[in-house]
């Protein structure tokens, strides 16, 4: 346990941190397929109006990935742009 | 006094091992590059990847613009070759504002809408090219996001007048807070998307190029290019507009 530097421990755990932000990923996916599946469902029905069906999954689809994309954006920030390795380091 | 030597020992021997983590031989690389570093207010910032690829987007859309309005000048009834072009652009650009807008002020807003999507479209699939997409940098979905709210809270207060400020106090006035919150939370949500989007494909495709061997980045990266810049460039552009446009329609109507 000694060898271990502060730098290492701190850059170790926002690996381990980065992978949990990722677990985000899991809501979109589930929340896009229910969608996709209610278009494709809605084209069955009503195959004349295909365009507008397509329109508003893609905007709901892409509202919902929104979530997603934050819990992406931070594993980002631990990965590449630490702000945790950066204040050790000045300090 | 050991300590103190030992603990700097440490702290070396730390910057090291993170500097050879962040610079290795194949490092990947989707970082923003700063090329030219000048003095602002005392500040020293830098002239970037971003900067560069957006100037030359620009130089493109103005170039494409120009010899467009030429054309349209001399323009001949029975539209052909680049006539035809320019003509089926502007006129997918107006249905699809008209689509997504009602009232009858939509008209005006074909020039905002179009101009917005055609940028960030461009800068969406700029990847094709080899340039950095600058969509990828939050300093430009930021200011999109922020002049495209800026346009929704002057509807509001427009088109609502006092009622602006009431509507905040609805349906109890206890929700006050929330709906403020609502109102700056499209700034970041936004941004946050086209930004996220973009930086994914980004990071995915350097990812792809600087690991794989370099006979598998003959040809099959293309399939990749195909969906993340193109298909995923062309859908957040499309929401990015769409939302816009509907935030829009929602203040015009109370």
């Amino acid at each position: 346990m000694n060898q271990i530097t502060n730098e290492g421990l701190i850059l170790a755990c926002s690996a381990i941190g980065a992978g949990i932000a990722m677990i985000a990923g899991v809501g979109p996916g589930i929340g896009q397929g229910i969608a996709a599946g209610h278009g494709a469902s809605a084209v069955g029905r009503n195959p004349g109006a295909k365009g507008d069906i397509m329109s508003t999954m893609l905007l709901g689809q892409a509202v919902a990935e929104t979530t997603g994309l934050y819990g992406l954006v931070i594993a980002l920030l631990l990965l590449y742009a630490n702000p945790l390795l950066s204040k050790f380091l000045k300090l | 006094m050991v300590n103190v030597a030992a603990n700097a020992l440490e702290l070396q021997t730390g910057v090291g091992a993170m500097q050879a983590v962040l610079s290795s031989e194949k490092s990947v690389d989707f970082f923003i590059h700063e090329l030219i570093p000048y003095n602002f207010f005392g500040q020293t910032v830098y002239i970037t990847t971003t900067h560069v690829c957006e100037l030359l987007i620009i130089i493109g859309i103005v170039i494409f613009a120009l010899v467009a309005r030429h054309k349209i000048m001399h323009a001949e009834t029975v539209p052909r070759g680049f006539q035809n072009i320019v003509e089926l652009l502007v006129e997918t650009l107006e249905k699809y504002v008209h689509g997504a807008m009602s009232g009858h002020e939509k008209k005006s807003y074909v020039n905002y809408v179009g101009t917005i999507m055609l940028f960030i479209l461009l800068c969406n699939i700029s990847g094709l090219v080899g340039l950095r997409a600058p969509t990828a940098d939050y300093g430009t979905t930021l200011c999109l996001a922020l002049i495209s709210v800026g346009m929704v809270q002057y509807n509001n207060i427009k088109h609502n007048k006092f009622r602006a400020v009431t509507n905040l106090f609805k349906p109890i006035p206890i929700l006050f807070p929330i709906n403020l919150i609502g109102e700056f939370a499209n700034i970041i949500s936004l941004s946050l998307r086209l930004f996220g989007n973009v930086m994914a494909g980004t990071v995915m495709i350097s990812l792809y190029y600087t690991l794989m061997p370099v006979v598998a980045t003959i040809g099959i990266p293309a399939a990749l290019h195909a969906y993340l810049d193109v298909f995923s460039g062309a859908i957040q552009a499309y929401v990015f507009t769409m939302l816009t446009m509907v935030f829009i329609t929602d203040k015009m109507e109370g």
